[in-house]
Parts: structure tokens; sequence; C-alpha cells
């Protein structure tokens, strides 16, 4: 008797826990459309433009000379040795953020401009972002970043 | 020339205890299965001689912080004599080599209160226990000779420290990693309680009881260490941001739901006899994710802003620590767990029931986190592609289960246990309508403008009058009079009110979540001193001067600003932009004016050639309620650890209340 009531609700759970399961998966599968943001190069950029709605990041290096400040917005380009992107961003620079030095922008390119809602740059100061360090080790243009 | 001998004696210590920890794993087990008390007793002097030489090896560590003995290659890399006292000690766990002695240190002093308190603990069990420890702890020994020697030595001693991190100088920091690695290492108590169950392969309600203090202990430092890591986040990184879902912060998180849930299911199983094969199970589970955090944070294996040890030898050894263990436990697992059996059955609508949802709502919502933060590696084995999973993704999928868990909270809380009845909850009826009452009032004088903020609102307030009506039902208003039921309600065992503490501080936590979300204001500008402009529909801010400052070791450039409220000055901010010579490091310096139902928080950036800076101010309403409620979250776990019931040696020796099984005891 008392194995009957308990495999009942062993079963009540089973399938509560099974509704759950795919409540999460639906939550996630929605989730990923907009928590996933892709990493891309300059390069990759121009190779194939994403289309304007798509939230990604843009990594590389800052462009020496590149960064101008017009007004409320700063003007950088990031670039992986081969093309540049121009980024526009409003809001204030991470304390990394340097001409020559590993940045990460996450933004959308709309008529070839990338508006950036974030930059990042990481607290540590010894290395690049991991993303920029690879994707421009890939295609042969990694230079260690000076120090 | 002391200190040259310090560190090969802390070098050596650390050996000593890693051959301690050996033999605590294999004589005393061998003791447990032959019966043989002596060898089982030997537990008890390795335990505490392990701690010992654990602690000395740290204190000699610590030693060479405090006298910047640079001959030692970690002092050199982390550490300046020009830092102040409170820095170069924690400099000594700011660092990857430091802080896994710490872990041990933690794991060890564990081991030595299992001692100390567990006079009541059936021999059998607290043996078993032990060794699980020491093998976790010689794992992480082994870890730290072979690959993360701390003691290493320079060839030639450098004059000058590299100094520590600026980011990280700062006390909110100093104390974070101590307090998580308390919070995971405490988790090790519950897995080591779990195995040892397992192979002996009996649980009773006494062996949850047995359990859950330690879990406490954990889950209470978890957090206040997920809390102040928050809080330094918000103040020091100067993006004004609380939480990131930062693969970091996601690994303490983890750790915190699993044993949240486990802290609940042992309830179940202390005072009900069930759910105790799902309890071993998130014992285990719970102890897994913490090894999965150390992983994370300790490889660097995931981009993110806080690793600080990029080495793939140490990732691929911790995660060799974590498949050991995790895949042990839970092969164990799989294969005695069938053998323990609810002793109890109960009605759909009970405590029981209730407790389960909440369960599962918390695992649901730790795997949900676990795939979101492990995507990207998937994503890039798999697909090859790079990219980050951001913020959005767990606001959608993670907060629904939490805000289900919080909305079931003040109708479970109050059930009985076996059989609840709907008339049982009649008494929530007001707690319903006075939250539904705070969302409109709060929905009309927002002009509805967030009705997300307006419902995060009524759900703090449906948490919180909840565990006021709890109370009041307890207390038993309007039976025997007020006097009656204040007598009923003080001598209330401690742990009732520290579970109506944790619950409250939840609501408070909710609130501050909810309104920071959805009323903050931000104004960025590039400005110049003596201008003055809004910065919300209620403050200014007048930009009074720009200037440098010298500190103690950096420079910095400091802006006066006033902030007015109707024309009123009602604080006056110095937000700075420091830059450390000695690590060649810039800083943002976040100005905050805290308050209790808002804090005004300023950050400055570069200066632009024509004397301009961009400022950046935000109103953040109710901000310090998130910090607040963790810690009268922690408050509650705290409160409830006093509980009589916990107090494991006091009963041992005087009044032996608790039962133990004959199984544990034999």
């Amino acid at each position: 008797m008392l194995s009957q009531i308990q495999k009942k609700r062993r079963i009540h759970l089973v399938v509560a826990s099974g509704l759950l399961l795919v409540i999460a998966a639906l939550l996630m599968g929605y989730g990923f459309r907009d928590g996933i943001a892709y990493f891309r190069l300059p390069s990759d950029v121009v190779n194939e433009t994403p289309p304007p709605e798509e939230l990604f990041r843009l990594g590389g290096l800052v462009a020496e000379g590149s960064v101008i400040e017009d007004q409320d917005n700063t003007i950088f380009e990031i670039t992986d040795s081969d093309h540049a992107v121009v980024v526009v961003f409003r809001g204030i620079l991470p304390d990394l953020f340097a001409e020559g030095q590993g940045v990460i922008a996450l933004g959308r390119l709309a008529d070839g401009v990338f508006s950036a809602t974030e930059v990042l740059a990481k607290h540590d100061e010894t290395y690049m972002p991991k993303e920029v360090a690879k994707a421009l080790k890939e295609k042969g243009l990694f230079r260690a970043p000076v120090q | 020339m002391v200190g040259c001998v310090v560190a090969e004696l802390g070098h050596f210590a650390l050996i000593l205890a890693s051959l301690v920890a050996l033999m605590q794993i294999i004589i005393p087990a061998i003791g447990v299965f032959l019966m043989w008390p002596k060898w089982m007793h030997l537990v008890h002097a390795a335990a505490l001689l392990q701690f010992f030489l654990t602690a000395i090896a740290f204190a000699a560590l610590t030693q060479a912080f405090v006298q910047s003995d640079f001959s030692i290659a970690l002092v050199a890399n982390h550490s300046h004599s020009a830092k102040p006292l409170l820095y170069k000690l924690s400099g000594v766990w700011g660092n990857h080599e430091g802080s896994m002695l710490l872990w041990v240190l933690i794991l060890s002093l564990f081991s030595a209160l299992i001692v100390w308190f567990g006079g009541a603990l059936p021999i059998r069990l607290k043996t078993l226990t032990l060794s699980v420890q020491a093998a976790i702890a010689s794992a992480f020994y082994a870890f730290i000779l072979l690959t993360s020697n701390p003691f290493e030595r320079l060839a030639i001693a450098p004059f000058e420290g590299m100094g520590l991190n600026p980011l990280l100088q700062d006390p909110g920091l100093a104390f974070h990693p101590p307090a998580l690695y308390v919070g995971y290492v405490g988790l090790a108590v519950s897995f080591s309680f779990a195995v040892a169950a397992l192979l002996l392969g009996e649980v009773n309600a006494a062996w949850a009881r047995w359990v859950r203090p330690w879990t406490l202990v954990s889950w209470v430092f978890l957090t206040l260490g997920i809390a102040l890591g928050s809080w330094w986040a918000y103040y020091e990184l100067g993006w004004g941001g609380w939480w990131f879902w930062d693969p970091v912060e996601n690994a303490s998180f983890m750790p915190w739901l699993f044993a949240t849930a486990l802290l609940h299911s042992a309830t179940v199983a202390e005072k009900r006899g069930c759910l105790k094969s799902w309890t071993l199970l998130l014992a285990i589970l719970a102890f897994s994710f913490s090894l999965l955090g150390t992983f994370l944070v300790r490889s660097g294996i995931l981009t993110s802003v806080h690793a600080f040890a990029t080495d793939p030898g140490r990732g691929v050894f911790i995660l060799a620590i974590l498949i050991i263990f995790s895949g042990g436990a839970l092969a164990l697992y799989a294969w005695r767990g069938s053998m323990i059996v609810s002793d109890n059955v109960f009605a759909p609508l009970s405590r029981e029931t209730a407790l389960i949802s909440n369960n599962i709502l918390l695992v649901v919502a730790a795997l949900v986190v676990f795939i979101g933060t492990f995507w990207p590696l998937v994503a890039e084995i798999i697909f090859g592609r790079m990219l980050s999973v951001g913020p959005p993704f767990f606001e959608i999928a993670v907060t629904p289960f939490l805000v289900a868990l919080a909305m079931l909270l003040p109708l479970g809380s109050t059930m009985p246990w076996k059989t609840a009845s709907t008339a049982g909850l009649r008494h929530l009826w007001w707690v319903f309508l006075s939250a539904v009452l705070c969302g409109t009032v709060v929905l009309f004088l927002d002009n509805a403008h967030s009705t997300l903020g307006a419902l995060g609102l009524a759900l703090a307030v449906w948490l919180a009058a909840g565990v006021v009506a709890d109370l009041a039902k307890r207390a038993g208003m309007g039976r025997g009079g007020i006097r009656a039921a204040l007598w009923r309600i003080f001598n209330m065992p401690r742990s009732e009110w520290g579970k109506s503490l944790a619950h409250f501080g939840l609501a408070v936590t909710i609130a501050g979540i909810s309104a920071i979300t959805a009323w903050e204001s931000e104004d960025i500008r590039l400005a110049e001193t003596g201008d003055q402009y809004q910065i919300s529909d209620r403050y200014a801010l007048r930009f009074d001067h720009l200037g440098l400052v010298e500190g103690p070791n950096y420079q910095a450039t400091r802006a006066s600003m006033m902030i007015l409220k109707d024309s009123h000055e009602v604080a006056q901010l110095f937000p700075e932009k420091r830059f450390y010579p000695v690590s060649g490091m810039v800083t943002t310096e976040a100005a905050i004016e805290m308050g209790f139902l808002r804090d005004i928080y300023v950050v400055i950036g570069d200066s632009q050639a024509d004397g301009r800076v961009t400022v950046k101010a935000y109103i953040k309403p109710l901000a310090n309620w998130i910090w607040l409620g963790a810690i009268i979250m922690s408050l509650g776990g705290l409160t409830s650890l006093l509980d009589r019931r916990y107090r494991l040696a006091s009963v041992g020796r005087s009044r032996p209340r608790m039962t133990p099984s004959p199984a544990l005891e034999r």
C-alpha cells in the first residue's frame, strides 16, 4: 500500500519535472535568440555583412590614431590589420582602452558603421581578450600586445 | 634572514600535510571496514595534525607577504612593499597559488571542526566522512605541490614587487574570496557526509540533522561571498552594474542554488524521512558544482572578466579532480542510492510537496545557468564559432523559475507537514490582497511605466507579508490573548526564526532588484567645470572642480560634484580616475552617495583635450536593498544554525536526545 502511493508520487514527480524541463528548454531556445552574440573580426564583417538587427561582438585592435571624440560620442576603428570597421560609442570607455590594444565592442552594424552599446577591455592588463587573441592567431595576424 | 627558512618550512609543512592526508584516507577507512576501533580513532589525530600543518604553511606564506620577501616568486609578482598591510594580507589569497592554499586550509579546518564538534556522530560515519575529506584534501595538496607551488623561490630576488592588481586592493574584495571559499569548501563536508553514508548504506533523520548545519554554514558564507562580490563589482568596476551573469559569477551562483536546494531537502529528510536519496544526490551535486566553479575560475577556460590564472595544465588537473570525485560519488550513488528508501508518504498538498517544488525549481534554474555558462564552449568545440551568452539569455531563461519559486514560497512555508488544506492557507488572502494593492499603487504612481517593476515589488510584498502572516499564525493571534501569543512567538525554535529571516531577506533582495531594474535612470554627457544640469527628474548635478590628487600609491584625476535636489544641495561627490604607476594600470573610482531609498552613482571618464570629461550619473533606486537582503538572509542562516538541535557536541555529552540508527552506530 505504502509503495503504491510512493509509486504514484514518483510518477507525479517525473511528469512535473519533465514539464519544467520542457519549459526550461523553450525558455532557453527563446533566450538564445536575444542572448547570444557571435564574435566577429572586421574581416568577417567585410566578407559577410551581418543583418543590421543582429547584436554581435566585434573584436580586434583599436587602430592607431583612429580615436576621435565627437560631441558625446567616441569614434574609433577596430582593425585586424586586413580590414577596419568604424565604431561609434557613447559612454565611458573602459580603463584599459587604448590605441593598439585589444578590444571587444558589443553592438550592431548599420551602413558600415558599428554602433556599440558596450566596449569591453579586460580587467587584466596582462593579456588580450581571449577571442581576439585566438582569432588573430588563426589569421596569422597576431602580434604580442604592447605591454 | 629568518624569512629564508620560514618559506621552506611552509613548503615542508605542506608536504607533510599531504602525507598525513594520505594516511588519513587509508588507515581509518580500513578500520571502519574491519571494525578496528583503534585504526578508526587515528582519524582524529590525523585531521587535527593535517590542519595544524596546513596552518603553518599558510602562516609561512602570510609572513612572506607581510615581510615583503621578494625572493619568493609569488610575493614578488603580487605584492609591493608600499602596499597597506590589509592588502599585503589579502595579497596572500589574491592570486592563484595562495588562493589554492587558502582552499586546503579551509578544507582541513572543516575536518578539524568535524573532530571538535562531531562528538555525537556515530564513529563509523565520522571516520568515513573524515577519510573522504582527506581524499579531497590530498587531491588539492597534489595540485598545489605539483602545479602551483606558492613557495617557489626566484634565483635573483628583485628589490621591489610588481604589486597587486589595484582593482583587487579593496576591502570588499579582500574578504570576497575567503567568504566564497568557506562556502565552496563547506559543501565538501556535505559531500563527504553523503559519500560516507552511501558507503555505509544508511541514511536516517539523524544523518540529515548532522549534514544540515554544515550546509547552513556553507550557504551563509556563499550568500555573503556572492553579495560581497556583487557589491565590489558595483562600486569598484565603475560600470554601475551589480550582476553581469559573468561565468565566474555563475560559478558561485550555481553552488548557491544547489546549496539552497540541499538546505530545504535536508529539512524534509530530517523531519519526515523522505527525500533522503535525493538529498544525498544534491549534496554530491552541490560540491561538484563548487568544484566546477573552482575549475572555471582557475583554468580561465571561459572568457571571463575575472580569470586571472590562464594555465591549461592546471585546468586539466582540476578537471581530473572534478571527474574523479563527482564521477566516483555519482557512480557510488547509482550503485547504493536505491538502498535508501523513504519512511513516509505525504499528500499532494503538503509542505513536502512544496519543498520538492522548491528543489525542482532551484535545480532547473541551476541547470539553465549551467547550460548558458558552458554554451560558448560547446559552440566553439562543436560548431567552431566563437560566441558569448549574455545577460538577456539568463534574464529570459532563469528568472521565470526564480519568480515561480518566490510565488510558491509563502504558500509552502506556511503549510503543515504530511497534509495541508486550503482552509489552512486562508490567512494568506490578506497577504495576497496587500501585494496586489501595493502593485497597483506602484503602477499608478509610476504612470504604468514599468509593469515588471510593479510586479516585482508586489512579489516582494507577497513574500514579506507572507513571512509576517506566517509568524502571526504561529503566534496564534486571538488565542489566549496577546501575552500568550507573544510567549509563543518568542519561544519558537531558532530555526523557525532563521527561516522567517531568510525568507524576509529574499523579499528585500527582490524589491531591490525589481526597483533598480525598472527605475534606474542614467545620464551620460561631456561636461566641464561650471556646468549644471538635470540628471533625472528630481536630481541635478553641478560640476564644481576638476583637479589632480596624489594618493598613497596612485595619482588621481578627481572631480568635485554637487548633487542638487529641487535646488538644495544633497551630496558632494568625488569621482576619480586613478593611475597606479607600479602596475601601470588605470582604474575608475565611482563616487556613490548611498541612501536607503536610492544611490546616486557618478563616474568620470578620461579628460578631453578641451578640458571636458565624460560624466556618467545614475540614480539607482533601492540599490542597497539587494545586499541588505543578502545580509538578512545570511543572518537567517546563522540564527538557524544556533538552533538547539544542531548543538552536536553538547547534545552528545549531556542529553542524548537524538537516537542514532543502530546501523550507523555499530
